[in-house]
């Protein structure tokens, strides 16, 4: 291994920085649903696998930029239909219960996507338009991966606007913090419940969409990644939104790092992250202090 | 309605039973004593695709033997188990032999789980074909006397290539960087290919260890980029081999792959588009050998998809264990390892006959040097090679690509 100087120090960062801003989108998706509805989504993988079939079916009739659109467009009506039928039903009770329905309609949306789309990987190719790389200097970056970068940026930011600037955001922010008092001002929360969950799992499916021609596209590949979501979630606090969004930029930072000085570690850093995280503040690095939440 | 009497009712059921037992009670005896081909193959996880293939093949296999007449007179029935990872294997494995009665064990694809369940084969003296885990460890230090290997080991995947690569002046000089997946079969595999490097002269300028599963290469690839090889030697499997794949393409494929282990199923669904360079390959569908072509047609039409290499395997394999069974005219394991033993032949579809190696129970087969095809003239997403030659050559010792006793040393235990 040559010695590491700081210019390939710093492309190693940038990259993480890349890989991080990827899961950010996909722990944003798993905080908000966790923050209003008090839901675990344990099916979050399998949104992001859909979001990425879909993409493949979408792309023959729109090209990709048409499948990034109706892709999570797509995820968000199927999953705020499940919530409306199934999900909502589950607040009042234990919140268990609504834990094992996500849990079980993860083994159901894999095994459907098997069923639908068949058990081998599919192959999916970076569009013409976006391949190649593009250079500063001695420094070489995929154009794909820049585009990905732009697309998280974006929808991160769309997020923060949909939540600080509109009326919307604030009943849902409100909902977080304390949803008896939201209902107390007459304001039901399910509408916001369900469209919450339909934008979650639509980051969840643009995440996956935009993943399918850089991993392929498999039955299993929101396992994983559901995991690693999780932990990004854990990290950054429960419910925040910028605990997710700083948790994934640095897991992704120091996935990086391993890489290049201990790579079997590689996959295992975030985990490391995240026990250091519990036992120094449980709450995560951003996290409220738990209070008793649910838009019943 | 005419009534009917009790009389009626009773002759009727008797002349029925008859009739049934007439017809029907042989076909009830014979599946009752049918031969159970206990089949074990991940279908989910990081090897699921190729264990998809698996199972389909195994399906066609057992259908094919059942449509001629079955074996020995009795029916061949497939109970097929996922197995996603060693423990789950080894309970399925267990199930196979004490609840399903399986007649033999075959199957797995990953190296952790077909070592792990050769072992409960071997405590249950039942016999168990690998077709689809390489690792040398398999075919030397853990080698079992119920074990037997369809499925080439990671020696000859290396020296396939390895001979052709250094008659190609590949190899004395040149600087090779590894990337390997981290579990059994990766560092076996690491194990094989670094020591081959080395003895033809090449440079090893380092190793990658990456977990099974990691979705991001990036990084890897640009520590490549700074490391600057002349080849990139790929000892990944699975979805893994595919995910590396299309993102080296991402980053411009900067320098020439290679690879120990080469699945055609990870390779279709990385597309012609992330592919180049010359591989090694255990069975490809375009092969025109005698009795190839009839097989990828026959499981063409029921798949609507040509098969691999793993589908090769599994068929080939249950059609071996098959023979063998009609051949030595019995279903005790005891028997059918001394008839495998006494290298009986078969016919493996690659024109030359097999047969396995007495010391290790590794089939003595061709393997074949590979290209990635021109994509203007691919016909469709599995048009993705042309053969370039069988290895060994016609006429050259089956034994050129195999381990040898002082590479890969194995002592069977007594019968």
């Amino acid at each position: 291994m040559p010695p590491v100087s700081v210019p390939i120090l710093l492309e190693h960062l940038a990259n993480g920085l890349v890989v991080g801003a990827y899961y950010t989108t996909l722990a944003l998706g798993l905080s908000l649903i966790f923050g209003l509805g008090g839901v675990i989504n344990l099916a979050h993988g399998a949104f992001y696998a859909l979001g990425a079939y879909l993409a493949l079916e979408t792309q023959r009739l729109a090209g990709f930029g048409g499948a990034l659109v109706l892709s999570p467009l797509l995820v968000a009506l199927i999953g705020m239909a499940i919530e409306t039928a199934f999900l909502r039903r589950l607040y009042r009770g234990d919140p268990l219960l609504g834990l094992l329905f996500t849990f079980g309609l993860a083994m159901v949306g894999e095994q459907a996507v098997r069923i639908i789309w068949g058990a081998s990987g599919h192959p999916f190719q970076i569009p013409e338009a976006l391949r190649g790389f593009v250079t500063f200097g001695d420094f070489v970056y995929s154009r794909y991966r820049l585009v990905v970068i732009a697309v998280t940026a974006l929808a991160i930011v769309g997020l923060w606007v949909a939540l600080e600037k509109t009326p919307w955001g604030m009943v849902v922010r409100a909902g977080t913090r304390d949803a008896e008092m939201v209902r107390a001002l007459g304001i039901s929360l399910r509408p916001f419940m369900t469209a919450v969950f339909g934008v979650g799992v639509a980051l969840a499916g643009l995440a996956g969409a935009l993943s399918a021609p850089l991993a392929g596209i498999y039955p299993a590949m929101g396992n994983e990644i559901g995991i690693a979501a999780f932990v990004v979630v854990v990290i950054g606090g429960l419910g925040s939104f910028w605990g997710p969004v700083i948790a994934g930029l640095l897991v992704g930072l120091i996935r990086a790092v391993t890489v290049l000085f201990w790579p079997p570690a590689a996959e295992a850093s975030m985990y490391a992250l995240m026990a250091f995280v519990l036992l120094v503040r449980p709450r995560g690095l951003m996290g409220e202090r738990w209070v008793e939440f649910g838009a019943q | 309605m005419i009534p009917m009497h009790r009389r009626d009712v009773l002759k009727a059921g008797l002349g029925a039973a008859a009739a049934a037992g007439a017809l029907g009670f042989p076909a009830v005896l014979r599946a009752q004593d049918a031969i159970k081909v206990g089949h074990l193959t991940p279908r989910t996880g990081f090897l699921g695709p190729l264990g998809d293939y698996a199972y389909r093949a195994a399906q066609m296999a057992v259908d094919e033997a059942n449509a001629a007449g079955g074996v020995l007179g009795r029916k061949v029935e497939l109970v097929s188990e996922d197995t996603p990872n060693p423990g789950v294997a080894v309970t399925k494995a267990q199930k196979l032999i004490e609840r399903d009665r399986a007649t033999f064990l075959i199957g797995e694809i990953s190296s952790a789980s077909g070592l792990a369940i050769s072992e409960v084969a071997q405590r249950a003296k039942l016999l168990y074909l690998n077709t689809g885990w390489n690792s040398d460890e398999g075919r030397g230090a853990r080698c079992q006397r119920y074990l037997f290997h369809v499925e080439g080991c990671n020696t000859m995947y290396t020296k396939t290539i390895g001979l052709w690569q250094a008659r190609e002046g590949k190899i004395r000089g040149a600087k090779w960087y590894f990337l390997t997946a981290d579990y059994a079969f990766g560092h076996d595999l690491y194990r094989v290919s670094s020591k081959f490097l080395g003895e033809q002269g090449g440079v090893n300028l380092g190793n990658d260890m990456i977990a099974t599963g990691t979705l991001d290469y990036s990084s890897y690839i640009l520590k490549l980029r700074q490391i600057k090889p002349d080849f990139v030697y790929l000892n990944l499997a699975g979805t893994d081999q595919t995910t590396f794949l299309k993102q080296y393409k991402e980053f411009g494929a900067p320098f020439p792959l290679a690879g120990g282990v080469m699945d055609t199923i990870p390779f279709w669904a990385a597309g012609i588009d992330a592919l180049s360079g010359y591989w090694q390959s255990l069975w490809y569908h375009d092969l025109k050998e005698k009795g190839s072509p009839e097989f990828t047609q026959r499981f063409v039409r029921r798949n609507a998809k040509p098969p691999d290499n793993q589908a090769w395997g599994e068929y080939v394999g249950i059609r071996i264990a098959l023979q063998a069974i009609a051949e030595s005219k019995s279903t005790a394991s005891a028997d059918l390892v001394r008839h495998l033993e006494k290298g009986a032949k078969f016919d493996v579809l690659k024109g030359r006959e097999a047969w396995f190696r007495d010391w290790d129970h590794q089939l003595l087969q061709t393997m074949y040097v590979v290209r990635v095809k021109d994509k203007a003239r691919s016909k469709d997403q599995w048009d993705i090679f042309e053969i370039v030659e069988p290895v060994p050559q016609p006429g050259q010792s089956l034994e050129l690509i195999q381990p040898t006793k002082a590479e890969n040393p194995c002592n069977l235990p007594a019968i």
